[in-house]
């Protein structure tokens, strides 16, 4: 067999940060190849999950049309649990019903699979059930990929590592230190299937309309949360929570998946449907602090693995659709000068600081620290809204400005107010 | 030499469901995978070429998909393949399957004579076992089945040596070439792919053959061709298996062995 030809450009992954890079890159001209582990793009991946789409939008004009999305998302619920009482707090708007949307709804394994087939439409070529084992460098610059099949060995001009959040090839390589516990968390989620009028029913929704709701409450004091999203006929109800609380609290995931199931106030979202399908995925936590350096001779690292996520907004996959994309154009651009240098890269690096994703990532450096330092935010506070509410909401003959006052000593008994002005306080310098 | 290996793409049989009430599989949303037989056949077929030498091409019927099976096995090492692919051929049974495969293989064969054409013991969305012999009956050829490994092979005297599985043992055939294997699973373990021949494979543009490209009777392929009709598909019903505990302080085996058995008779489960 014909040695393999050398390539422009090794991405490694099908997640939306590969696909989007080689779709890109392909589209350009230049001579791509993915290296994807799964048995097809998406088979191993899974997120909450909402896809917002500005992002994919403007690689793919009206992407809705042709990708495999499930509900357009036009509701945001947060939802305060504690014991049998819940707080909620709902945004609905009927615009996000309306193109360009805001953001579906979508399901890994057959979005990421339509992601990639746009990069094979542009040229790129797609290579499956294919692990990258390490990275193939040359005198501190990146050569190619070492893969797990025999005579495995590919080399190209630049690698983008898109591989996710576990990032073990950028780890081998000397790129970062093994992620710390409180730098990564886990997530899990159950797949719920249910009939579809059963569902708009419960959630209130007609047509291709959906919710998603943000749980607080339910996390026992760990940083994280519970997410709902509905799906056609699926519900995806699942956690993250950092993988120090868990580990600290001796939690084992399964158990407090059983819990939030049980829960009296989640329960009735999920009443009578079965689990299709259960997965766990690693998801970075800290953000900005954790952003190892990106551009490197012959080598870019976007998405998950460049820990470019936003834990405040829910955000992920679309900013990986973004550095995707960046990390792409700057190999055309590399390719145009004749440079792979980190220096002839390196308008990666000015690309992601000029956009969003960077500017959100600084804005938002202190959050997880924050949360993790606050483990009332995820626990007592929920409690006190509910409290504090159902007291007021609550007619048994005592005058209301009593009845406030009581209420107010009873919050004070476990949270004072002036630690409450703290941490809102804090909450709001972290985010300013 | 010239190798054939007959490669079905059938659904998934570990997620295959009969609905209860119309009694038909339900196939939506069920993946496509390679009929685990003939991937023991393709691979039966991959080891002779590994030390004979010899080309060895794919011959799968199916929806325009079913590429998907081909190019796998080009990533194997499979040298090439074709689809048959038309919709005169929707609803053949074994009958019907066994003819077109057979002229598809004759047609193969002006190009390159076929020495041994290589079929899975049976395919999982059937359990038939008929189509393989089918094919050699039609082919005039020799047909051994439940191949388990080829022994030995003599390109000048054109014969092989197989080891057929029975019942009762092992049988050892010579026979001449060319002939037809039917391989069972023990065969041998499925290889993976190198990634050169992988790469190949992806950018492999699979020969589609349509009914006007083999010299067919269409009155004997597709549902006309078809004398075999499925009345009606059902799991065997669950039978009620009684347990029965024996319990007892012996340890001597023969002692157990003739419990055992005593208890099976006083169940009546020995004629
Ligand atoms: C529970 C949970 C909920 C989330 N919810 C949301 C949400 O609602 N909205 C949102 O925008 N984001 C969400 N995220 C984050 C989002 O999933 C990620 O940010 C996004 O998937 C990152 O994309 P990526 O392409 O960088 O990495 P990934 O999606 O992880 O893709 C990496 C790909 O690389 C492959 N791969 C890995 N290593 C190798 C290797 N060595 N060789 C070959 N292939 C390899 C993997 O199989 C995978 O296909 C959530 C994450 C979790 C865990």
């Amino acid at each position: 067999m014909a040695a393999i030809e050398k390539y422009d450009l090794i991405v490694v992954g099908a997640g939306p940060a590969g696909s989007a890079a080689a779709l890109v890159a392909a589209r350009a001209g230049l001579k791509v190849i993915i290296f994807e582990r799964g048995e097809f793009p998406g088979s191993k991946n899974m997120f909450g999950g909402v896809l917002f789409g500005h992002e994919i939008n403007e690689l793919i004009p009206n992407y809705w049309e042709t990708a495999p999305v499930e509900r357009a998302l036009i509701e945001e619920r947060y939802f305060l649990v504690s014991g049998n009482s819940a707080t909620t707090i709902a945004m609905r708007t009927k615009d996000f019903a309306e193109p360009p949307y805001n953001g579906f709804s979508v399901l890994r394994a057959r979005f990421d699979k339509w992601f990639a087939d746009q990069a094979v439409e542009a040229g790129a070529l797609l290579v499956c059930e294919t692990l990258v084992e390490s990275l193939i460098m040359d005198h501190g610059k990146c050569v190619g990929v070492k893969t797990g099949r025999a005579d495995g060995d590919v080399y190209a001009d630049c690698v983008i590592v898109a591989e996710g959040a576990n990032s073990l090839l950028t780890r081998d390589a000397g790129i970062h230190a093994e992620w710390k516990t409180n730098e990564v968390g886990v997530g899990v989620k159950e797949l719920i299937k249910m009939p579809k009028d059963v569902l708009e029913n419960r959630f209130n929704l007609t047509g291709q309309e959906g919710v998603s709701m943000r749980i607080l409450g339910l996390t026992k004091g760990m940083t994280g949360g519970v997410f709902l999203y509905t799906n056609k006929e699926t519900v995806s109800l699942g956690f993250v929570a950092m993988i120090e609380d868990l580990a600290a609290r001796g939690f084992k995931p399964n158990d407090l998946m059983e819990e939030i199931k049980s829960n009296p106030m989640i329960a009735p979202f999920i009443e009578g449907g079965s689990t299709v399908e259960y997965t766990a995925h690693m998801v970075p936590e800290q953000g900005y602090k954790s952003v190892p350096r990106l551009v490197h001779d012959g080598l870019l690292i976007a998405g998950d693995a460049a820990m470019i996520s936003n834990l405040l907004t829910g955000e992920g996959a679309n900013l990986a659709v973004t550095t995707g994309r960046l990390a792409g154009e700057a190999v055309v651009a590399a390719k145009a000068a004749g440079d792979y240098s980190a220096l002839g890269l390196y308008s990666y690096q000015n690309a992601l600081d000029a956009s969003y994703v960077m500017k959100d990532l600084k804005q938002f450096k202190g959050f997880a620290g924050y949360l993790h330092g606050n483990p009332d935010l995820m626990d007592l506070y929920p409690q006190l809204a509910n409290e504090f509410l159902k007291g007021l909401l609550t007619a048994d003959g005592t005058p209301r400005g009593a009845k406030a006052k009581a209420l107010l000593a009873e919050v004070k008994k476990k949270k004072s107010l002036f630690g409450i002005a703290k941490d809102l306080w804090r909450g709001w310098r972290v985010i300013k | 030499m010239r190798l054939v290996v007959c490669l079905k793409q059938v659904p998934d049989a570990s997620e295959v469901k009969i609905d209860p009430i119309k009694g038909t599989m339900v196939r939506a949303g069920v993946p496509s995978i390679a009929n685990p037989y003939d991937m023991h056949a393709l691979e039966e077929a991959l080891r002779l070429k590994d030390k004979y030498g010899a080309r060895v091409s794919i011959l799968t019927m199916g929806p325009p998909q079913a590429t998907d099976v081909i190019k796998r096995a080009v990533s194997l090492g499979a040298d090439d393949g074709v689809l048959l692919s038309d919709r005169a051929f929707a609803g053949s049974d074994t009958l019907a399957t066994s003819y077109i495969l057979a002229q598809a293989i004759r047609k193969m064969g002006e190009e390159e004579p076929v020495d041994v054409v290589l079929c899975g013991k049976m395919a999982i969305d059937g359990d038939t076992a008929q189509v393989g012999p089918g094919i050699g009956s039609r082919l005039d050829c020799a047909v051994t089945t439940y191949v388990v490994g080829v022994r030995s092979l003599d390109k000048d005297k054109k014969t092989l040596v197989v080891e057929r599985r029975l019942e009762r043992g092992v049988e050892v055939v010579e026979a001449d070439m060319p002939v037809l294997l039917t391989v069972n699973k023990e065969a041998n373990e499925i290889r993976y792919a190198a990634l050169p021949a992988l790469i190949e494979s992806i950018k492999y543009e699979v020969p589609v053959w349509t009914a006007g490209d083999v010299q067919l009777d269409l009155a004997q392929c597709g549902l006309k061709g078809s004398p075999t009709q499925v009345k009606k598909i059902f799991p065997p019903p669950q039978k009620d298996i009684e347990t029965v505990m024996v319990t007892d302080t012996i340890s001597d085996p023969a002692q157990i062995a003739k419990l055992l058995v005593d208890k099976i008779e006083e169940a009546g489960m020995l004629a």
